[in-house]
């Protein structure tokens, strides 16, 4: 009797324990994904808290509007923001123009055209694009497209938008082409025998049955390529000739947001208005990226709620 | 007469079908070969001349010959810290999502969050850097701020592949293990996980390639110098890493043989973030084709 006792109580025991440990690491997993939470909400408001402090100094409409920037410590400094905003708007715009067409020609290719093996060897191909480091990327456009921009344009440098642009459509290519030909890839296959069916030819399938379909993930990978391309740096600085004046060619050293950034928060105090400066720069990207994201969130909801 | 028209349309739908075939074909093997062939550039520019002595060298700031042995030992360990920080609050936070997450507000705006994070731009995490590390705890440059700034932008996707890894473990293997009388904790740690081993491992090493190539971060929280020694494990040592240097040899740097050292840089770069990627798929694409 008193043996069975003491086995039920080990038993209870042994059962404490376990229930115990289970409750811990759900508790311990909860708090993990919390984390994450406050990891975001302290990054926006920290970044806002500190560049909001730039207009105690600078007037809203200057500081986006106006293109005069000579930051510096006396009475006479301006900070006109306006052409690093000029400029990463030109630059994600340019690299959309020259990335989209080849990316998504790229998905459209593996999914549709491709015969298996091939497309089993370029995914992985691909893929490990995507995780080529930055500075890889800068390197490459250093070395290689600079010299071929200036040589084709005859300037003396070829730094500039062109440059940067064509290595940031190097760089977004793959995250585009890979989410795109997914979504392709998903499209049902009894679309297309209908559409062969009718008696399409596969250009016309494509173009008028599995793109159209496939649609909302295309968006939503050039958005995400798109949120690369805006706050990608250092590839950007490398090329990109960093100097704070508005572009008036492709092939004019300029400046967009990340790149001033990297170039001048290490020569100034964190007490500045140079600094806070920075920050609203850092904040305003941070922002356009989560819009970013919720967009791309409400294209997916809704492709799902269908 | 019709039928004339109807033929001639289809006709020309078939020109312009096999033009559409025939560009998309040369477009899909151009781009493909052009990519690769820029990065075998890189690797055949630099890599025939990196020596013993380049690799673990110290730099110099006026002499030829300078090597990067302190830049990549920083990238090595700031990658391994920062990883040693964000795995185990990812992989909690994956496994939270994939097991436990009831289906409510809190879940989505969790999930709200890790995209939110994974969209956080690489400049971003290295502006918060300096403002926690340079400017609240006065440490200035260093490793452990680099590492710290770093791990914060490896969470989000960490914790999306912990969680798609762990989510495609088939359901019967947890009912199995339920059936047996297993607690929750005790069939995700003996089952679950064993079985999601594979994609967690590809994960960890796209996000391990990530870091160590990552150099915005690195740059505002761990600046462009390295320890003026080899092997420095100290945590408050300047945190440069290689691929930082590479950026500062190229732009910045007066030595001579600035271009070489660039060059070779990007070679070693390029060489172990690859091998990053590919070492750790070889032994699961070994064991896939094995099962098959």
């Amino acid at each position: 009797m008193q043996q069975t006792n003491s086995t039920a109580s080990k038993m209870s025991g042994r059962h404490w324990r376990l229930m115990f440990s289970d409750q811990v690491f759900k508790w311990f997993c909860l708090f993990s994904a919390i984390v994450l939470c406050v990891v975001l909400f302290s990054i926006v408001f920290f970044m806002g808290k500190t560049g909001v402090l730039t207009f105690e100094f600078v007037k809203v409409t200057e500081y986006f509007f106006s293109l005069n920037w000579n930051p510096g410590f006396d009475e006479t400094a301006t900070y006109g923001a306006g052409i690093f905003f000029i400029g990463t708007i030109l630059l994600t715009l340019l690299t959309l123009i020259i990335s989209v067409p080849i990316s998504v020609g790229i998905a459209v290719f593996l999914a549709e055209i491709a015969p298996t093996r091939l497309k089993e060897t370029v995914r992985p191909i691909l893929d490990l694009l995507v995780g080529i480091p930055s500075v890889i990327y800068g390197f490459l456009g250093l070395t290689i497209l600079v010299p071929f921009v200036a040589k084709v344009f005859g300037t003396q440098l070829g730094d500039g938008l062109l440059a940067a642009a064509l290595v940031l459509s190097l760089m977004v290519l793959p995250t585009i082409g890979r989410i795109s030909d997914d979504s392709i890839e998903a499209v049902p296959q009894k679309y297309r025998e209908a559409a062969y069916a009718m008696g399409c030819t596969k250009l016309q399938t494509i173009f008028f049955v599995v793109l159209p379909a496939a649609r909302r993930g295309i968006v939503s990978a050039i958005i995400l390529g798109m949120t690369r391309a805006l706050g990608e740096t250092m590839a950007v600085v490398m090329v990109i000739g960093n100097v704070p004046q508005l572009a008036e060619s492709l092939v004019q050293p300029t400046s967009v947001l990340t790149s001033n950034i990297v170039m001048q928060i290490m020569a100034v105090p964190f007490e500045s208005t140079w600094n806070y400066a920075l920050f609203f720069m850092g904040f305003s990207l941070l922002v356009v990226a989560l819009l970013l994201i919720v967009f791309v969130r409400i294209i997916n909801n809704r492709s799902e709620v269908q | 007469m019709q039928n004339l028209k109807d033929f001639k349309a289809s006709k020309l739908a078939k020109i312009f079908n096999q033009f559409f075939m025939v560009s998309m074909w040369v477009l899909g093997i151009i781009t493909v070969f052009f990519v690769l062939l820029l990065l075998f550039l890189i690797l055949k520019d630099g890599l025939p001349y990196v020596t013993w002595d380049f690799v673990i060298g110290l730099p110099s700031e006026i002499d030829a010959g300078g090597g990067i042995g302190p830049m990549l030992l920083n990238s090595f360990y700031v990658t391994i810290l920062s990883l040693l920080v964000s795995i185990p609050i990812s992989l909690g936070a994956g496994i939270y999502l994939a097991e436990y997450a009831p289906d409510n507000k809190l879940t989505s705006t969790i999930r709200v969050c890790v995209e939110g994070l994974s969209s956080v731009p690489s400049i971003v995490f290295g502006l918060i850097g300096i403002a926690l590390f340079v400017e609240y705890f006065q440490i200035g440059l260093t490793i452990i701020g680099a590492s710290l700034s770093l791990a914060m932008l490896n969470l989000p996707l960490l914790t999306r592949v912990s969680e798609e890894s762990i989510r495609a473990v088939p359901h019967s293997y947890r009912e199995g293990s339920y059936a047996l009388g297993a607690t929750k904790l005790q069939t995700i740690f003996k089952v679950v996980i064993p079985v999601a081993m594979r994609g967690l491992i590809t994960g960890l090493s796209l996000v391990a390639g990530r870091a160590f190539g990552e150099s915005a971060v690195i740059i505002l929280a761990g600046g462009v110098n390295a320890s003026a020694e080899m092997w420095d494990f100290s945590l408050f040592s300047p945190g440069g890493t290689l691929a930082v240097h590479l950026w500062y040899v190229q732009s910045e740097a007066i030595v001579p043989d600035a271009k070489e050292i660039a060059h070779k840089s990007a070679a070693v770069l390029l060489f172990v973030v690859l091998a990053i990627n590919l070492l750790f798929r070889i032994p699961l694409w070994w064991m896939e084709r094995k099962m098959k």
